[in-house]
């Protein structure tokens, strides 16, 4: 069994609340380590620090690997800090098809009322949308809608 | 006092900070004004009990007792918990959870700014991944302050009273004993003191905008940090420890 066996079958492994995502497309998956014959470490990191999908990560990848009678500890780490730079471009694109618009680049956050981002509608693509709140259905999105063809949709925000 | 027992001092400190006033938001589910509202309370409620796990883990391990993170959170008495009496007090109307809010995000927001060049790499690890959390918070507390103080009369007044209340709590933040003078000695946490004339231009400014004032003098409550509490903690903690005192050990 080589590395990128492991890693193609993590591709196999979604993420609870957004499934259209794997993890690697999420980039919670850090790093792929043999310790023995059929024995690997998989390290990931949390998306963000009260991530409650972050178990169920942890069962569904000891469970794929399982099934190839791979056995697996995994290991939670925090740093490097999680960012949406390391979503995939195949993770932005089927992000999008799901109807949540994937991150934009906002700029300093800490600039408390500066401009905010233009946030496009994922369905009609229109750039005239408003958010309806910071926080949205996960820690991970925030909530908006659309001005022209009035969808709600969620937004998966950006964090650097 | 050694280093290590210092360090556990600290990081209790900040865990039970962050958990209570995490517990406090979560007070809020299936009682928010507005769904939005429901859903942003109990997601920033979220991400506070997230940073308190990794601080009550670190803690830990820094204590070497065989206590876990859960035995922290949940198994320990009234006078043993450390966080200042700001988080602990209660919801109130949601102007006043906004406001305690309001003054615990711009507190954080630089301490951990601060917390992130630590010198413990553990700790940095925790406050670089935290840092990016509290920004969402100090915008969500912020625009709110402007919008109830600069809403209608009403909400004016009622959102003036909590600041009026609350910013009695505030200095305790600003507390410091031989546990900070060790630890900033090691460059392990910032100095409070080099960033509270910030803070108070940061939060006067926005209260400003939200025609809303400090009150010019104000006793100042402290004993947190000692675990000397309002009534108030004793019964959060029923609340909050019920499950495990009555079903010691229990999981699910």
């Amino acid at each position: 069994m080589k590395t990128e066996d492991i890693w193609a079958m993590l591709e196999d492994v979604t993420d609870p609340e957004v499934p259209v995502l794997t993890v690697v497309d999420l980039g919670v998956v850090r790093d792929v380590i043999q310790l023995e014959k059929n024995h690997w470490k998989i390290v990931i990191t949390p998306t963000y620090t009260g991530c409650p999908a972050m178990q169920v990560i942890e069962e569904d990848i000891k469970e794929r690997l399982g099934k190839e009678n791979i056995t697996s500890e995994v290991e939670l780490v925090l740093s490097p800090a999680w960012t949406t730079d390391w979503l995939s471009q195949e993770g932005r694109r089927k992000l999008e098809e799901y109807g949540i618009t994937p991150p934009q680049d906002e700029g300093d956050k800490s600039v408390l009322f500066g401009e905010r981002p233009v946030i496009p509608c994922p369905r009609c693509k229109s750039r005239n949308t408003r958010l309806i709140s910071q926080f949205g259905s996960t820690a991970c999105k925030a909530h908006y809608q659309c001005n022209d063809c009035h969808e709600p949709f969620d937004y998966f925000k950006c964090l650097k | 006092m050694t280093k290590q027992e210092a360090l556990f001092e600290f990081l209790l400190r900040k865990a039970d900070d962050s958990l209570i006033i995490g517990h406090r938001l979560s007070e809020w589910c299936g009682h928010g004004p507005i769904l939005e509202e429901d859903i942003a309370l109990t997601n920033i409620a979220l991400d506070l009990i997230g940073q308190a796990t990794e601080l009550y883990k670190y803690a830990a391990k820094v204590e070497d007792k065989g206590r876990t993170e859960d035995d922290l959170a949940f198994l320990r008495l009234e006078r043993e918990y450390k966080n200042v009496l700001l988080v602990e007090q209660p919801n109130g109307d949601f102007g006043k959870t906004i406001v305690r809010q309001f003054f615990f995000d711009h507190f954080e927001h630089l301490f951990y700014e601060g917390l992130v060049n630590s010198k413990d790499e553990r700790i940095a690890a925790i406050a670089t991944k935290t840092i990016k959390e509290i920004k969402y918070h100090l915008r969500h507390s912020s625009e709110w302050v402007i919008r109830l103080g600069d809403g209608t009369e009403e909400s004016h007044e009622r959102v003036q009273e909590s600041v009026t209340a609350l910013s009695r709590f505030i200095d305790e933040m600003f507390y410091q004993n031989d546990v900070d003078e060790i630890l900033i000695k090691e460059g392990i946490i910032p100095d409070v003191k080099l960033f509270k004339d910030e803070f108070y231009k940061n939060i006067e400014a926005i209260l400003e905008e939200a025609t809303l004032k400090l009150p010019a003098e104000n006793y100042q409550m402290s004993g947190g940090r000692k675990g000397v509490h309002t009534e108030h903690l004793g019964y959060l903690l029923a609340e909050l420890q019920y499950m495990q005192r009555t079903y010691p050990g229990m999981e699910w």
